[in-house]
């Protein structure tokens, strides 16, 4: 199988675009398609400054080194979670502190829940007796911090390295569950509906998982492998599979389903009225919450001993 | 023969054939993994040669 672009023998054949390539021509396309949807979904440009949340994966690094490589201000941002007796953790931040050091004058930080709040992520999900789950409560802090650091460092938004096969799958379970309230807000660009909310935004979306990770491998990043133990088992693996199923099937078929899920909706599919609640700000951490009194995160700390 | 490697299986194959027909051997899905030998990435057409050896990366991650 040969390159399209110089005829040498292709590394990566993607049959939902119909295009063979070569390492050095893949390598080139990656960035440009990233460009491409940063540029068509208005996400940002040159002049902001751009924070990266990076987990150690081979999205979050992948997306870091194509932003810079494409000359964006992108800061990393590690949060430190404490999985796994904060094993995965350490394992996962080192994977981040080696990407760093092969770079010159990348500028990134570590927040770290145990540190900074006194508990970690499992040890704050294990007090909480109404048994929320881990990943749930992870969701949430992870939030906060990300909205926190964003609006100290002034940042204009927090970039993801959410690729097309999570977006699908999310897509597919919401759809399957006609989750009018998550569909309705299921975007490339997620607006700062507040001034301590981070504008959101997910510039590998037109990219297939096997694309981000061919990418990883190809240009040498090396990126944590395991899953997180959490996720383990996660319904998201399930859903990503079946839809694997009917690409193998229809190539293309996962990115039409999601461009075409944005494009019904712009041309007025509608989720119901997405009025807004009213948001108040937290009288702790002055992010917004929709009761007034403490958000959801700074509940989650209230009558812990924070050591 | 040829070696593919899976995270901590290992299996061997016949060499001559394609990259996928052996990943389909192994009772893999060819869409959930990527083919690496001698730490390059190979399409899955290409032809497996005697004494190989292909790391097989998953795709697929959760979260
Ligand atoms: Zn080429
Ligand atoms: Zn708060």
């Amino acid at each position: 199988m040969k390159c399209r672009k110089c005829g040498r023998t292709a590394v990566i054949n993607m049959r939902q675009h119909k295009l063979a390539l070569c390492q050095e021509h893949f390598l080139e396309w990656i960035p440009e398609r990233v460009q491409r949807t940063i540029h068509k979904y208005r996400m940002f440009t040159p002049q902001d400054k751009i924070l990266v949340a990076v987990s150690g994966g081979k999205d979050s690094l992948g997306l870091w080194d194509v932003l810079l490589q494409l000359g964006y201000q992108a800061d990393g941002l590690y949060i430190k979670l404490g999985i796994a007796e904060g094993a995965y953790s350490d394992e996962s931040l080192g994977y981040v502190e080696r990407f760093v050091s092969e770079r010159e004058g990348v500028h990134f930080q570590v927040v770290d829940v145990k540190a900074t709040y006194g508990l970690s992520v499992p040890e704050v999900a294990r007090t909480k007796r109404r048994g929320r789950k881990v990943c749930s409560v992870c969701g949430l802090i992870k939030r906060h911090i990300m909205n926190r650091v964003a609006y100290e460092g002034g940042y204009a938004c927090i970039a993801t390295g959410h690729n097309l096969d999570d977006e699908v799958a999310v897509l597919m379970q919401n759809v399957l569950r006609w989750q009018v309230g998550y569909l309705a807000r299921q975007a490339p660009v997620l607006p700062a509906t507040h001034p301590r909310l981070a504008r959101k935004v997910k510039p590998l979306v037109h990219l297939y998982e096997r694309e981000t990770a061919a990418y990883a491998l190809v240009r040498g990043i090396d990126y944590i492998y395991d899953e997180c133990p959490y996720a383990v088992g996660a319904t998201t693996i399930f859903y990503k599979d079946l839809l694997n199923q009917l690409e193998e099937h229809s190539p293309g078929a996962k990115l039409s389903f999601y461009l075409s899920f944005l494009q019904a909706r712009k041309e007025g599919l509608s989720f119901g009225d997405e009025g807004r609640p009213d948001l108040h700000d937290c009288v702790q951490c002055g992010q917004p919450t929709t009761a007034p009194g403490l958000c959801a995160f700074c509940r989650l700390w209230e009558g812990l001993d924070q050591g | 023969m040829v070696k593919l490697i899976y995270r901590k299986k290992v299996w061997e194959v016949k060499p001559g054939m394609t990259v996928r027909d052996a990943i389909l051997k192994t009772g893999l899905k060819p869409y959930a993994v990527l083919a690496v030998r001698d730490g390059k990435l190979v399409n899955e057409q290409t032809i497996l040669r005697d004494g190989d050896e292909i790391k097989l990366v998953a795709v697929v991650s959760g979260g």
